[in-house]
């Protein structure tokens, strides 16, 4: 590892929590929350401020507030991006981590790193027109364009081992229990 | 020595017939023993490894008892007691040398496929003929589960092939055995305690290497082109149908960038420039692979769990295994006084499963195994 790279990643903090948590599995468990409320038509805020982990409740340093709209295309006021884009913010955000990281870690040098994603999305299966197309984004496609010093095969190499060790990547790519009920 | 059947046991009856070894002929050596035939390059068959090792074992007059299993090993004064299907045993020092592949692993959501489908292990499975007609879907891309995907493919069965993390390899490099590179360059040389991660390193899957007279390579674009499907890794079944995971390009991706590293490595150790490198076509993703596949609908009849092989420590009554079931050892010297292991993956270097592996690593075993009971006699 390179003392003399810099992307702001604090590596050793992650292999050591890497070790630590090797060995009590229990403080692994985070919980991520997320409160949602109905403004009007369409659109909602989503407010998110705690989560748990490391055994105990943990708070993030300013609540941050997301509004969720859609375009005018679906008659709606646009007072926010549409829900599904938010899988982009996070998928998008995921791997640029995950570039960051990985590359402190392998001492790589990174001057820039610019993404573009995009999610493939037939619209037919949310308005219920064809029982055979999806609600979901039938593909999604990330292009980075990345200025590092490090060779192609290099910085290929530094896309795919963030991709394996996404959590948003995995959440995309793997299904994933999920319980939805009235309180 | 212990062996609950007979000399080369595994080798007889806990492998489908159709398996050769990985290993070149030349390179499949023991101390004092090596192959003597015409064909160095080519593999041998199941039946021509049990040979070899019951010809090492009687050329090296091993003390070898057949017949007898061990059924409990507990810690006793100063020495283990072990017993077996012939009576017990006591002794000072003790070596596990029951392998790493005593057990297909198969994954818990194996549970949820419906039952109107075959399940096989490589342990169950023998051959095509034994498979009912239709489909197949292999779990799995390691050399096991290309080579089953490969011959079932063959016997005219629509094949589906599960693609996780894998090692792809090329079966000549340069005109050579990818395993000559191997060990020529010194890769399966490196010590165990050289290796960056070595918890990783143990757990890496088989290279997709098969042993065939023509040494033809079997990767993903083979089987592609055999007509063989892969989708990801299977994530869940759900309701009788498969899930699986959309992230098949980016382990593909890894395998192949995986790969160039690894040629570039031989190149580097040749070191000339008078053999032009050589590298392979990416492997080719399916325009679309399939996310998921009804398992009640009848497409798919049998499914192979190509999922990997564990150790069996049932018999092990003393406190050595780690909570995922792994025995804790350092080089082979397990955390138990008098106690050894040998022939686990990378147990001392990368070498140590394979057959001509085990020769410095027994050596190293038995001298520290030869201090601890000079010790004792102090």
């Amino acid at each position: 590892m390179s003392t003399t790279v810099v992307n702001g990643v604090n590596v050793q903090a992650l292999l050591d929590a890497r070790e630590v948590l090797k060995g009590a599995p229990e403080a692994a468990q985070f919980v991520w929350r997320a409160s949602s409320k109905w403004q009007k038509g369409v659109h909602s805020t989503t407010t998110i401020q705690n989560f748990f982990g490391l055994g105990e409740e943990q708070t993030h340093k300013s609540e941050s507030v997301f509004d969720a709209d859609h375009p005018a295309v679906f008659a709606a006021e646009d007072n926010g991006i549409t829900p599904i884009e938010y899988l982009l913010v996070g998928l998008a955000s995921c791997l640029t981590a995950g570039v960051a990281s990985v590359a402190q870690n392998r001492g790589i040098q990174l001057r820039s790193v610019e993404s573009t994603v995009e999610g493939n999305h037939d619209i037919r299966g949310i308005l219920g027109a064809d029982s055979d197309v999806r609600n979901g984004f039938n593909d999604v496609k990330v292009t980075f364009t990345i200025d590092a010093d490090a060779s192609k095969e290099d910085i290929e190499a530094l896309v795919a081992q963030s991709q394996k060790r996404s959590a948003v990547f995995d959440a995309l790519t793997n299904p994933t229990n999920v319980t939805v009920e009235v309180a | 020595m212990l062996e609950r059947g007979e000399v080369a046991n595994s080798w007889r009856r806990e492998r489908w017939p159709s398996l050769r070894l990985l290993t070149p002929n030349w390179l499949s050596r023991l101390p004092g023993h090596h192959y003597d035939g015409p064909e160095p390059d080519g593999y041998m068959t199941m039946a021509e490894v049990t040979e070899f090792i019951e010809r090492f074992a009687k050329v090296s007059r091993a003390p070898v008892r057949t017949g007898t299993e061990v059924t409990r090993v507990r810690r006793i004064d100063d020495g283990y007691q072990v017993m077996t299907s012939n009576g017990e045993i006591r002794c000072r020092a003790l070596v596990i040398a029951s392998g790493a592949c005593n057990r297909p692993t198969v994954p818990e959501l194996a549970a949820a496929v419906p039952e109107s489908v075959e399940q096989l292990t490589p342990f169950s499975y023998r051959d095509p003929a034994q498979l009912a007609d239709g489909g197949v879907l292999v779990v799995g891309a390691s050399a096991t589960g290309v080579q089953l995907a490969a011959e079932l493919r063959r016997s005219g069965r629509p094949v589906t092939i599960s693609v996780g993390e894998q090692a792809r390899m090329p079966r000549t490099y340069r005109g050579r055995d990818v395993l000559w590179w191997m060990v020529a360059s010194g890769i399966w040389d490196q010590r165990y305690d050289e290796v960056d991660d070595l918890d990783r390193a143990r757990r890496l899957p088989s290279p997709q290497l098969v042993g065939t007279p023509e040494r033809t390579t079997l990767d993903l674009n083979v089987l592609t082109a055999m007509g063989v499907e892969p989708v990801g890794r299977l994530a869940a079944i759900r309701d009788g149908t498969a899930l699986f995971s959309g992230g098949l390009r980016n382990v593909f991706a890894l395998a192949d960038l995986k790969l160039a590293r690894l040629l570039t490595t031989f190149d580097e150790w040749a070191d000339d420039e008078a053999d032009a490198p050589e590298r392979f076509a990416p492997t080719q993703v399916p325009a679309s692979a399939r996310l998921q596949l009804d398992l009640r609908r009848g497409e798919i009849r049998t499914i192979i769990w190509a999922t990997g092989f564990r150790p069996d420590y049932g018999w092990l009554d003393v406190p050595v295994l780690d909570p995922k079931g792994r025995l804790r050892h350092d080089g082979g010297v397990v955390d138990s006084p008098g106690m050894y292991a040998l022939g686990l993956p990378v147990l001392r270097r990368r070498k140590s499963t394979f057959i001509h592996g085990i020769e410095d690593d027994a050596r190293d075993v038995t001298n520290h195994l030869a201090h601890h009971l000079d010790g004792m006699v102090e």
